[in-house]
């Protein structure tokens, strides 16, 4: 009974995590559709949705759904905004230089911000904007953070697969992630389709970004490194370029750490997501939901 | 015999500088402190090049070339420490034997991961390098003598201008020597086009795993120079942002160019360390904003390489 309830714990737990993970993964796997890029500024956008809802929650005492509406609207002009300046101007370049314009622009977004004058490179404690309340179900204890974290993420997803899936926009960007030069002769306009996808990607980020320092309420300008990195593997588990693969790839991972960080050791977590990766990539490169064989 | 012969006036140069450096050092012309940073540009240079035969040279985008010189460094300084060595000539096998240690686990790795190509070749070393980290974080479980996240302490000093600077100029020659032999110009059609090289009935596979073991070996040999030049290491020294330090450096100097990373790697040395006695501390963290911005430009405009043009 004792090893039921805190394994159901544990469960509860992971999909706390993984569904943040989720929230990023989306983004890491839809700009992979669109430009084939891993696009490691991704990670410091989730940082940057904390940092703007840190701000508007301790200096400005606004309601917790408009701290959600500006955040996304910040994030998405982020994501915006670094498509034009760096990734645009490489539209036909090799796809390593792409890569590496990604690894700078995530470095000089951390950097930056950590400047002193800026958020610096400290810890700083995230202000809950609600008490932590714990409802206990006998086997196992749920709170409303991860209610919330739920909800949230249940609202984001259902949103997004209504955008993707039953309209036009959507329309065009799985067309443009399935074949771009088709795409553009089909008078698809590319570069909204890639500035929109940039858009929706970085906006769920910002989500991500405030549910993860709610529930982890600790932020530091490097906190999107790592969750960053793990959200892509999530990606690549889910089989990149598939939306519902991001989803079920992040639950995967989220749960993995948290099942490794309680049976084993929490200093093992972030090696067992790497090992996940490698074994993806050896047995079945195109993900869990992948068809196409390719080498990639 | 003939190795040296052949590269003569290279050997000849280099005893130049050294007699150079030496009588700077001997009466100690220039701080202690510069005479450090002179033997960790070697040490980098000698790593960066391993870089550049893997990425520059053979295509093969590595974001985790950081863990094999973490490895080289941590496999030496356990040997010193556990064998007592502290004689330049008792350090030659341990510093051979860490080169050799990391790149077996370079060909080890590779096995599987250099089936990848491009981003997911990037993904996958930047999460072999991540897993080293980890590893080097809980390695006190393993043996206490390795800190784990206290990092590697008490290693001897044996790192001297002789050591670092003839073993770097001589790796450098052999390097020189190996691309270009038969292997180098098969790395090099590897590079361009791996299907036409299939064609041509080059063994690609193969090749990949020469040169990525070869570059791991350079890094493994450039940690071990390292760990017993600051005595010190931590975990912390051998993560992403490293590796990165390394890729700036190959693209700086220019993809698949000896001359170009030598420049680049003493530039940054003299760079990241020059403006810690030249701008005031609470500039230094600038250096870090302005380096991704220049690395972006570099991109934009010059993706082969700025010193040399690369290809």
């Amino acid at each position: 009974m004792e090893t039921i309830s805190y394994l159901l714990q544990q469960c509860v737990n992971g999909l706390q995590l993984g569904a943040v993970y989720a929230l990023i993964a989306l983004g890491y796997t839809m700009v992979y559709g669109v430009l084939r890029l891993i696009n490691f500024a991704h990670g410091d956008i989730f940082m940057l949705g904390a940092f703007i809802a840190y701000y508007l929650i301790s200096k400005f005492d606004i309601p917790i759904y408009l701290v959600f509406a500006i955040t996304m609207v910040c994030t998405a002009a982020a994501g915006y905004i670094i498509e034009k300046v760096a990734y645009k101007p490489l539209r036909n370049a090799p796809r390593i230089s792409l890569l590496i314009t990604a690894v700078g622009v995530s470095l000089f977004l951390e950097y930056f911000l950590s400047l002193k004058f800026l958020f610096t490179a400290n810890y700083i404690g995230f202000p809950r904007p609600f008490e932590v309340q714990v409802y206990d179900l006998s086997l196992f204890t749920v709170t409303n953070i991860q209610l919330i974290i739920f909800a949230v993420t249940a609202v984001s997803l259902v949103l997004l697969f209504l955008l993707i899936y039953k309209t036009k926009y959507g329309k065009a960007m799985r067309a443009v992630s399935y074949d771009q030069e088709v795409a553009a002769l089909m008078g698809i306009n590319i570069d909204a389709t890639i500035s929109l996808t940039f858009i929706v990607g970085a906006a769920l980020a910002g989500v991500g970004g405030i549910l993860y320092s709610i529930a982890y309420p600790q932020i530091n300008v490097f906190m999107g490194i790592m969750p960053g990195i793990k959200s892509f593997i999530a990606a690549v588990l889910g089989g990149i370029g598939i939306i519902h693969g991001a989803v079920l790839g992040g639950l995967v991972i989220g749960m993995s750490e948290v099942f490794v960080s309680g049976f084993l050791s929490s200093t093992f977590r972030d090696g067992v997501i790497f090992i996940i990766l490698f074994l993806v990539l050896l047995l079945k490169p195109s993900g869990i939901f992948g068809k196409r064989i390719e080498k990639v | 015999m003939k190795f040296f012969w052949e590269a003569r006036k290279v050997i000849l140069l280099a005893v130049l500088i050294y007699l150079v450096l030496k009588a700077v050092f001997g009466f100690q012309l220039l701080s202690q402190y510069i005479e450090q940073i002179t033997l960790f540009s070697f040490i980098v240079i000698l790593t960066s090049l391993g870089l550049n035969v893997i990425y520059g040279y053979t295509g093969q985008f590595s974001l985790g070339h950081a863990a094999f010189y973490g490895i080289g460094a941590y496999v030496s300084a356990y040997l010193s420490k556990s064998l007592g060595v502290d004689g330049i000539l008792g350090f030659m096998p341990v510093l051979f034997l860490s080169g050799v240690g990391a790149g077996l686990v370079g060909y080890l790795i590779g096995i599987p991961i250099l089936r990848l190509r491009d981003d997911f070749l990037a993904i996958a070393t930047l999460g072999f390098g991540t897993l080293v980290r980890v590893i080097l974080d809980n390695s006190d479980r393993f043996s206490e003598v390795l800190g784990g996240s206290r990092g590697f302490v008490g290693i001897p000093r044996i790192t001297n201008l002789e050591l670092a600077f003839f073993v770097t100029v001589f790796l450098i020659l052999v390097t020189r020597n190996i691309i270009f032999s038969r292997f180098g110009l098969f790395w090099r059609c590897v590079k361009n086009d791996e299907l036409a090289s299939q064609g041509i009935g080059i063994n690609t596979s193969r090749m990949k795993l020469m040169a990525f073991s070869y570059g791991c070996f350079l890094a493994g040999i450039g940690g071990a120079l390292y760990a017993h030049l600051y005595t010190f290491l931590h975990p912390s020294n051998f993560d992403i942002l490293k590796s990165i330090d390394f890729l700036i450096i190959v693209i700086v100097g220019g993809m698949g160019s000896i001359v170009g990373t030598i420049y680049a790697g003493l530039i940054w040395v003299g760079f990241i360390e020059g403006l810690r006695i030249v701008l005031p501390a609470e500039m230094l963290d600038l250096r870090w904003v302005f380096i991704p911005l220049f690395l972006i430009a570099l991109m934009m405009w010059r993706p082969y390489g700025l010193i040399r043009k690369g290809g």
